[in-house]
């Protein structure tokens, strides 16, 4: 064995001691790291530390039928404009909007200002039933699709601020999914209330033509539609009332500036809401032409009330009641605040973990570490003797490089990662049990303890890699592939081979070098 | 201490026809298995809701079954988990709509409430897994141990010759499917955990055989005029200690993890403890003689040393 230049005992000091820096943070724990020591803890995942983990699916085509509504408001918009007659406009299916002209109306123009108006659509004209058909692009389509998933997560972001959960993560999946990890979340119920509802709020006038018998029949008038209001106390005495409502929407809940929780007369919670400029001038436009009608506030899809209109309502303010909980009210004035969903949201997929599970799952995982841990040390020594200390120095630097990674990364540790990293235990020993066998065998050929030693290392080396390699590969399409706790596992898997493979090949050699050099040794203790 | 004072000479491929008779029946077992009964997949794959619920004290199945029944959630399945005070209650997917399957947790803990007082239960885990995510991983899962068996088979073709790259992937093969099957006869619960612990069995599976998968091309430039048996035998043989070592340091960690590591990793224990038992018996016993088989040439020689041996005799 030739002298080994300095800086290989350097780097190995090097990591060892820098190891130990960056691990010892995330042993002693959360609030008692000494400043003068890195701050970056492992992260442990939702599994460990408990919280909700979701997996939402954006309904996108209903945003894209949103869409096509919204052309209908659009069309009836120019065409009123230019005084033309029509006998109806209609959205069919879910991207098309057939407006019917009158036989007289000046069909050519109202194609060519329809098609100014809505450049994004492709707009039709059928001759002998005068009818212009106007149907959302492909691309169009895509864009609207696109963009209630990205707005869709701006919104939930928005909202679970509002809620105060320490280190949300949400993270889009593919192209219409979103990912919703909250850590700690003592309540999930509450927390997926607040995600996933949609907070769609409409103001609409009540029909108070309309004769509410004949509309329970099913003859609802063509331009309303019958809604229900949900009144009365707590769960269990919860009446519905049926309302008929016209189906325009005056004023929608895009335009409100703030919403808060407030108590009215009787102390009970309602919301307030104020409007921006352009909704509290519609607002009180509105309240000021319908004065002694009804106008119903309904929220996705359900009357909260219905009130009277007493006067107008000037300075852009309104307060929605119902039977709301104090906790109720809160949430649904994060909602307002927030914005609508673009698009509803359906839960995929949902694990939630309670924080003790998480705790006693931490526990017990330390605890067979440990216990395993320590059941190899034993057994290298009592095998290998002094190699076996050796060994057991780069398995416990193994572990500390591996706990670094981890923290410098800001990996997360799963339980699937600490099963992992047991297991990594076991089989970061079969380097150096690979290397220390050849040894034994060079010896036995009668070879000097420091050529054996040299042959050890060399011939097990590409024996090393090659394990190793393929089993990294593995690790690396389980990460490709894999979702939520098993990329954890993979995470933690790849980074502990490759520690291990340092450990076994360089650490211990340039340990061992140090240890021999200058004397004639003439028995190994293997 | 040392395993074998010298290197041990049993003659390993003199078994291989015992071994590959032995192996036949346990993947024919395994096959068997997983076509009729299959395997008992989780809510992972399955789609459906589990809800992991802890109570105040030990608790007996019968009076939480009874105290769900009346929620009609179909096919139930209510067990002990870990201790006598933890309850798992599995629901399995339903007709129903998302919707309806998310309000099961809300029923499932308004309907255990009078069983041990207000604070009495608390709800530790809830999983629920939609029918589409399922499915999803299902594929996913397929896929990514077709692409691992692909990747590695083009590393081994690379690194040493195809038919080695074909005698590993066949033992990871008959691994997996001995893993699988035995989860299949047990009737054990199959997740994604699981998943993640077989792909551990092939990373396992293939480091054993490497390893001996090494030692015989080494010895094949060292022992050139020996017929490929005997220098496959040595190569075994010489690797042997190494073997046992390595799965004896394996297994001691996975029995504390099996014994200590809590319910949820036990299923995770189990499959290695298993994988490695039967990764190791594969690269000794599948793996090695399958390159014998694999080599025309060589297996001509055999053939020609029997002979020679026959009429010496």
């Amino acid at each position: 064995m030739r002298q080994q230049p300095r800086w290989k005992l350097y780097l190995v000091l090097l990591v060892a001691l820098g190891s130990i820096y960056y691990a010892l943070p995330s042993i002693l724990g959360g609030g008692n790291i000494p400043s003068w020591m890195s701050q970056k803890v492992i992260h442990q995942g939702l599994d460990l530390q408990g919280g909700l983990y979701l997996l939402y699916d954006v309904k996108v085509e209903e945003a894209v039928k949103q869409a096509a509504n919204n052309m209908v408001d659009t069309a009836r918009n120019v065409l009123r404009k230019e005084r033309q007659r029509y006998r109806g406009i209609e959205q069919v299916g879910a991207d098309r909007v057939v407006v019917r002209l009158t036989p007289k109306s000046d069909a050519p123009r109202m194609v060519s200002l329809l098609k100014e108006e809505m450049r994004e659509s492709d707009v039709e004209h059928f001759q002998p039933e005068a009818q212009i058909r106007l149907t959302l692009g492909e691309a169009e389509k895509e864009e609207i699709r696109k963009y209630a998933v990205d707005q869709a997560i701006e919104i939930i972001r928005n909202r679970i601020d509002a809620f105060g959960v320490s280190e949300p993560s949400i993270q889009k999946q593919g192209k219409r999914r979103i990912i919703v990890q909250l850590p700690g979340v003592e309540n999930p119920e509450r927390a997926k209330g607040l995600i996933g509802r949609t907070a769609r709020l409409d103001f609409k006038l009540v029909n108070e033509k309309a004769d509410l018998g004949r509309a329970l029949e099913g003859r609802v008038p063509p331009d309303s539609l019958l809604m229900y209001e949900e009144r009365g106390g707590r769960e269990g005495d919860k009446q519905e009332y049926p309302l008929v409502v016209l189906k325009r929407t005056v004023l929608s809940g895009q335009h409100i500036q703030n919403a808060q929780t407030t108590f009215n007369e009787y102390n009970e919670p309602i919301v307030s809401i104020k409007f921006d400029g352009v909704g509290g001038r519609k607002f009180s436009q509105i309240t000021g032409e319908h004065i002694k009608e009804r106008l119903a506030i309904v929220l996705d899809g359900k009357v909260q009330s219905a009130p009277v209109i007493q006067d107008k309502i000037a300075g852009g303010r309104a307060t929605i009641s119902g039977s709301f909980t104090r906790e109720e009210a809160h949430d649904l004035a994060i909602v307002l605040r927030a914005g609508a969903l673009p698009a509803p949201l359906v839960i995929l997929e949902e694990r939630s973990v309670g924080p003790t599970l998480g705790a006693d799952s931490v526990a017990q995982g330390l605890e067979s570490i440990l216990i395993g841990g320590v059941l190899v040390i034993v057994f290298m020594v009592l095998y290998y003797k002094g190699f076996g200390l050796l060994a057991n120095l780069a398995v416990m630097l193994n572990v500390s490089i591996l706990m670094t990674l981890l923290a410098v990364m800001q990996a997360t540790l799963t339980l699937p990662g600490i099963a992992g990293a047991v297991l990594l235990l076991g089989m970061a020993v079969d380097a150096n049990v690979l290397i220390f066998e050849r040894i034994r065998e060079e010896l036995r050929l009668g070879k000097s303890p420091l050529a054996a030693i040299d042959h050890g290392y060399g011939k097990a080396f590409s024996t090393i890699l090659d394990a190793n390699i393929t089993t990294l590969i593995t690790a690396v399409i389980l990460y490709q592939f894999g979702t939520g706790p098993v990329r954890g596992f993979a995470v933690t898997l790849s980074i502990g081979l490759l520690a291990s493979m340092f450990t076994a090949i360089f650490v211990t050699r340039v340990v061992l070098a140090e240890f021999v050099k200058n004397r004639r040794i003439k028995k190994l203790s293997i | 201490m040392q395993i074998f004072g010298k290197a041990p000479h049993f003659n390993f491929i003199g078994k291989r026809k015992l071994a590959m008779i032995a192996s036949i029946v346990m993947v024919v077992l395994s096959l068997g298995s997983l076509l009729t009964q299959g395997l008992n997949f989780g809510i992972d794959f399955a789609g459906g809701t589990l809800i992991q619920v802890r109570f105040d004290k030990a608790m007996d199945l019968a009076p939480v079954r009874k105290a769900i029944a009346p929620i009609e959630l179909g096919d139930t399945v209510v067990q002990s988990f870990g201790a006598p005070e933890e309850v798992l209650i599995r629901v399995e997917k339903q007709g129903k709509s998302n919707e309806a399957q998310q309000a099961i947790v809300n029923d499932v803990m308004a309907a255990l409430k009078p069983l041990a007082g207000d604070n009495g239960v608390e709800m530790r885990r809830v999983e629920f897994v939609g029918p589409q995510v399922g499915e999803e991983l299902t594929e996913k899962g397929m896929l990514a141990m077709l692409y691992a068996m692909i990747a590695i088979l083009i590393y081994i073709s690379i690194r040493f010759e195809l038919r080695f790259a074909l005698g590993a992937v066949a033992a990871l093969v008959h691994d997996v499917i001995l893993t699988m099957g035995f989860f299949s006869i047990l009737q054990k619960e199959f997740t994604l955990v699981v998943v993640a612990a077989l792909l551990t069995v092939v990373g396992y599976s293939l480091n054993d055989t490497i390893v001996v998968y090494d030692r015989i091309r080494e010895e094949m430039k060292r022992m050139k005029r020996q017929p490929l048996t005997n220098i496959i035998n040595e190569a075994v043989n010489r690797t042997l200690a190494r073997t046992l070592v390595t799965s004896l340091t394996t297994i001691l960690v996975l029995l504390a993890l099996f014994f200590l590591g809590g319910a949820v990793i036990h299923d995770f224990a189990l499959t290695l403890l298993f994988g490695v038992v039967i990764g190791t018996y594969s690269s000794i016993f599948v793996a090695s003689p399958l390159v014998l088989w694999l080599d025309p040439a060589k297996r001509k020689k055999i053939a020609d040393e029997a002979e020679a041996s026959k009429e010496g005799a």
